[in-house]
């Protein structure tokens, strides 16, 4: 892997800091007229979603991370693994509990996903920003109850459980924003 | 597309600025001197790299500063004169440097670093009046971000401080490099709003200012710097006059540039001979003109009021 220098550090750039794949958010050039210079760099954490400040000398060198996005196809888990597949090449890899942990509330047998590869093993699995899902449990549903605004907790079949309108009930399908766990809209069969 | 960085409005109030800047010298009856920008020889400061090119089968450097043109302008007996142009140095690209900038420097016989503060103060309240004004020195302010004396504390401690406060992993590294460290990314982005003259640099740090003790007996720099909130805008110094010192000044940085795997920079002959013919007694000052541009228009990032500072 190439390696690259602060002035090579822009904003999504991936790189290995302290034995972890990190992308690059901000990268500021700080120097006295006089002085030394120095890169005030912030940086994401990939394994752990950390943001984390980190100041370099100008012209220190990181290792470049391999590490890219793939959409997937999530075809299984076997309790232990969650096996996904590459639509375009038909690869198939295994994510652990950790790469899987955020995402497999919204995960649905044959949905697409992201899948963050790091040397080729997934390190994140990140659910589509919109999922369809249907309600497995909720309160009976209010007819024509759709002006109070009320909601309620609705357990989707992943597992996941979001506040819902109080028309809607159990077997329906919603839309849902995983980014911040938030009913969009019913999907209409 | 052709379109500059900033736009004409603000290119407007930049030729206004230069204006403004020239009729304030031009009243002091200081003159202006347009020494070259390309020449043979560049500074040794471990700090500063030039941009090099070839000129006739031999290199040559684009000017950092006007400085070694000006002092030896002085030694020539030119009295008091200012430079208004364009300063370059390498690798220097960020959100408030470009490689190539504009430069206002002045230098004042007879003057001590104080004199110089005070017509600086004037020449920017000039330009602002209402922004608020403060002084203090590098030393108090230094210990009161992180509770060590400049002058006085040891690499080991500066650096346990870095380590802690700023969670770098390069240790190692002499004084001078950790009060530049912890300076810039603990003490500036602390300073309060408004112009902030910090006088009396460590005088490891003297570069082209003399050194003298300050009131508690210290050896200090009889430089200052400008901030106007938090950002760099000058650098003054009590000239140093006594070509030997400055000599060894030289080789101090070479010595630094071989411990730092950097290209040697021979010293320029020419500045040397003419520090010893005696420039006299001055002050001179540098003053970046995009920064101050910056904060009279307030904004954040350079390119906003350079033209054309993105190509």
């Amino acid at each position: 892997m190439a390696s690259f220098s602060t002035n090579d550090f822009r904003g999504g750039l991936k790189v290995m800091l302290d034995g972890d794949p990190c992308s690059i958010i901000e990268n500021e050039y700080v120097k006295p007229g006089k002085g030394q210079a120095f890169n005030r760099v912030k940086l994401k954490n990939l394994r752990n979603g950390r943001t984390l400040e980190k100041t370099f000398k100008s012209g220190d060198t990181l290792e470049g991370a391999d590490i890219a996005d793939y959409d997937m196809q999530y075809l299984y888990g076997d309790g232990e693994f969650w096996h996904f597949m590459d639509l375009a090449t038909f690869e198939q890899v295994q994510a652990d509990a950790n790469a899987v942990s955020d995402a497999l509330k919204w995960l649905k047998e044959q949905d697409s996903c992201t899948v963050t590869l790091f040397n080729g093993v997934p390190l994140v699995v990140t659910a589509a920003n919109h999922v369809e899902l249907e309600i497995i449990e909720t309160d009976p549903g209010l007819r024509g109850d759709t002006a109070t605004g009320g909601t309620k907790p609705a357990k989707l079949s992943t597992g996941a459980v979001v506040k819902v309108p109080l028309f809607l009930s159990t077997g329906e399908v919603i839309r849902v924003d995983t980014r911040i766990s938030e009913y969009l809209g019913r999907v209409n069969k | 597309m052709f379109a500059s960085s900033a736009g004409i409005p603000l290119l407007k109030k930049r030729a206004q600025l230069l204006q403004q800047l020239r009729a304030f010298f031009y009243g002091l009856k200081v003159w202006e001197v347009d020494v070259p920008v390309l020449a043979e020889h560049s500074v040794t400061c471990p700090n500063l790299e030039a941009i090099s090119c070839q000129l006739g089968g031999s290199t040559h450097h684009l000017q950092t500063s006007p400085e070694f043109y000006m002092k030896r302008l002085l030694a020539m007996g030119s009295g008091d004169i200012f430079y208004l142009g364009k300063a370059f140095r390498q690798d220097e690209q960020g959100r408030r440097h470009r490689p190539e900038f504009t430069m206002l420097e002045w230098y004042r016989t007879g003057f001590t670093d104080q004199d110089l503060i005070t017509e600086t103060l004037q020449l920017l309240a000039q330009l602002s009046p209402t922004t608020p004004v403060s002084r203090c020195f590098y030393q108090e302010v230094f210990l009161q971000h992180t509770g060590l004396n400049p002058h006085q504390a040891e690499a080991c401690a500066l650096e346990a401080f870095a380590v802690q406060s700023l969670g770098v992993s390069f240790t190692g590294e002499p004084v001078d490099f950790w009060l530049d460290l912890i300076f810039s990314c603990v003490v500036e982005p602390a300073l309060p709003d408004g112009i902030v003259v910090v006088e009396d640099y460590p005088a490891c740090q003297a570069a082209l200012a003399r050194i003298a003790p300050n009131a508690e007996g210290l050896a200090t720099a009889k430089r200052f710097e400008i901030f106007w909130d938090r950002l760099e805008l000058a650098n003054g110094y009590w000239e140093l006059n006594d070509a030997a010192e400055q000599a060894r000044r030289f080789a101090a940085d070479n010595q630094t540039r071989l411990q730092q795997g950097k290209a040697l920079v021979s010293a320029d002959p020419k500045f040397l001979a003419a520090l010893e013919q005696g420039i006299g007694d001055c002050a001179g000052i540098a003053l970046g003109v995009d920064r101050l541009l910056m904060r009279l228009e307030g904004c954040e990032d350079i390119a906003q009021v350079m033209p054309f500072a993105d190509g």
